[in-house]
């Protein structure tokens, strides 16, 4: 997992999938499609103006809501490197995983990131360097088991790899 | 120290005993998508080339969020739905059969089974005694194909309530005032155990409601352990051979325990946008409603639709105001075709639809316009959730709902509710 570096994009709490994309646009799981909707509701010119690269900070329960897989994969789509939140809820985290959207938990950086502050991140030692402000930040690390399954690109990889479709966990 | 029913599950499940905080691989019981989740969840089985799913007999398709089709993109999407079904062996839930959640629990829910469903509320299935919980499509995808899924086995917060709920107060009441003490991120990552006197005495359609919206507080189940209540609603669905007895032991290890006294209960209602956004219905009547919603895996059932007829028998809906009543499931609108409440309802002006998910999702069925406000008996009122982000939803119960249809405005139930009421 590479270092990344973003602008960030500071959301509160509770942002739920609804916000994330709203239910009139699942009409279709082409990232492509959903890509100019993500979170069309809680803020209109996200999505038009968010560049590749770019990082979400969230506040607590960051995803909340319905199960949509649809949620992540927007973002992921929308060219959303990361997002940082203070807590994410539980089926979001598990969809990130599953579809290769890396996310984070570290609620110093996400308490004291500004909209437009550039940060970068190294996902695998969980560091998060607040560039504005000179600030680094310690996150969680994911347990191995999640590693596994990240580095194997998403839950599919990791099962085609597990049930030997595929030589490597890179496919 | 003993096990937490979420524990206990999951230990019988696989065979050794499990404590919170350990990861585990899991057989999955039961396993089913709706959709607005299925279509991604056949995507990626087709990518794995998955031919038969590894419990066929119980992995489901349902077809209840957009049912019927309000537009090409999404009967096509309904379209891979069947022809998957058809080929892989999986069984389908097609348009008009309700939604996914009540057939799980009419069907398919049992003591001590795990459920994996691609919907949040899959959790409601925890009322009798089964881990039910809500995933992702891909997550519930390999359940299907693999027959086992991964789990962190949860702590647990225990809610016990004690007490009788007083006359127009219901388990929706219960449920939303334990979300607002919660907060919406309260019990992120761990299981509720729903337990005291008022429980044990509680019948299965409101112990539904309650682990219904667990998830709503952030919860990965909303357990009650299983009794006589579970072993009659079994028996009535026909499956009196799915009963056994699981409960929590006694000197179990809670992260926390939540004493509630029903007896002090009122109803009580979540205003926009979020669901721990609530208030008692007495601060908030003569809010003026646009539309109301009885409805939903939360609260479409029989005696929901009891309480809404007895409430409308003889009286007629405001006249600005849409009341959508839509039945949780077939069997439910044919009872209460049976029983009378259906003309009872369509006499006093309501418009019944056909058993599904209804408006809740916010596709069809009664979008919102500009400035709108809807009191809905669904579990959740996120800004947007009816379709249009210029709309706002209050949350409540059948009771609540029906009384506000009558006026047009926020009602307190227990003003209308006579010694004839359900409860």
């Amino acid at each position: 997992m590479t270092q990344l570096k973003g602008k960030v994009w500071v959301f509160g709490d509770d942002i739920d999938t609804d916000a994330i994309i709203p239910a009139r646009y699942l009409n279709t799981s082409d990232p492509s499609e959903l890509a100019p909707h993500c979170m069309e509701d809680a803020d209109p010119k996200f999505a038009h103006q968010v560049a590749p690269g770019d990082i979400i900070i969230g506040g607590k329960n960051f995803g909340c809501g319905s199960s949509r897989e649809h949620a992540p994969l927007a973002i992921k789509a929308v060219g959303v490197a990361c997002v940082i939140a203070e807590s994410f809820a539980r089926i979001f985290y598990r969809n990130s995983i599953n579809i290769g959207l890396p996310i984070l938990e570290c609620g110093a950086a996400a308490q004291r990131a500004r909209s437009g502050d550039v940060l970068t991140v190294d996902l695998a030692k969980g560091i998060v360097t607040n560039l504005a402000l000179h600030e680094t930040y310690q996150a969680a690390v994911f347990p191995p088991f999640m590693q596994e399954i990240i580095g194997a690109g998403g839950l599919i990889g990791y099962v085609r790899y597990t049930l030997g479709k595929e030589k490597s966990p890179d496919g | 120290m003993g096990l937490t029913l979420a524990e206990k599950i999951l230990s019988q499940r696989v065979g050794r005993e499990v404590r919170a905080g350990q990861i585990i691989v899991c057989d999955v019981d039961v396993a089913l998508t709706q959709d607005g989740t299925g279509p991604l969840a056949v995507r990626q089985l087709e990518k794995i080339g998955m031919e038969k799913a590894a419990r066929p007999e119980s992995t489901i398709l349902f077809i209840d969020h957009a049912a019927p089709s309000p537009r090409k993109e999404l009967s096509n999407d309904h379209m891979l739905l069947r022809s998957f079904a058809e080929k892989t062996g999986c069984r389908l839930s097609d348009v008009g059969e309700g939604v996914c959640h009540q057939i799980v629990a009419e069907d398919y829910a049992a003591p001590g089974k795990v459920i994996i469903g691609a919907d949040s509320h899959t959790c409601m299935a925890g009322a009798l005694a089964a881990f039910a919980t809500g995933m992702g499509s891909t997550d519930v995808a390999m359940g299907m194909a693999l027959g086992k899924t991964w789990f962190r086995v949860p702590e647990t917060i225990r809610i016990e309530v004690n007490g009788e709920l007083p006359v127009g107060v219901y388990a929706k009441d219960l449920i939303l005032h334990l979300v607002g003490l919660l907060g919406a991120d309260g019990a992120t990552y761990k299981a509720l155990e729903f337990a005291g006197e008022t429980i044990a005495a509680m019948p299965m359609w409101e112990r539904l409601t309650l682990a219904n919206m667990a998830v709503e507080a952030g919860a990965k189940v909303g357990l009650i352990a299983s009794d006589a209540v579970t072993q009659e609603y079994l028996t009535a669905q026909g499956r009196p051979e799915d009963y056994k007895p699981l409960a929590a032991d006694s000197d179990a290890n809670y992260e926390r325990v939540i004493i509630i006294d029903a007896a002090k209960l009122e109803p009580t209602l979540a205003a926009p946008h979020t669901v721990d956004n609530t208030y008692p219905v007495t601060e908030l009547v003569g809010t003026a409603i646009d539309q109301v919603f009885i409805g939903s895996c939360t609260n479409g059932r029989l005696e929901d639709l009891a309480i809404v007829a007895s409430i409308m028998s003889g009286k007629h809906v405001a006249a600005k105001v849409r009341c959508i009543v839509v039945p949780a499931s077939r069997k439910v609108f044919l009872e209460a075709l049976r029983l009378d409440y259906i003309e009872t309802l369509v006499e006093a002006g309501a418009i019944v639809l056909a058993p599904g998910c209804g408006p809740c999702v916010g596709v069809h069925e009664g979008i919102l316009g500009d400035g709108e406000v809807s009191l809905n008996t669904s579990n959740r009122n996120f800004q947007g959730r009816l379709g249009n982000p210029q709309g706002s939803i209050y949350l409540g119960s059948p009771a609540v709902a029906a009384a506000s249809a009558l006026t047009g405005v926020i009602t307190d139930p227990r003003e209308v509710l006579g010694y004839a009421a359900y409860r």
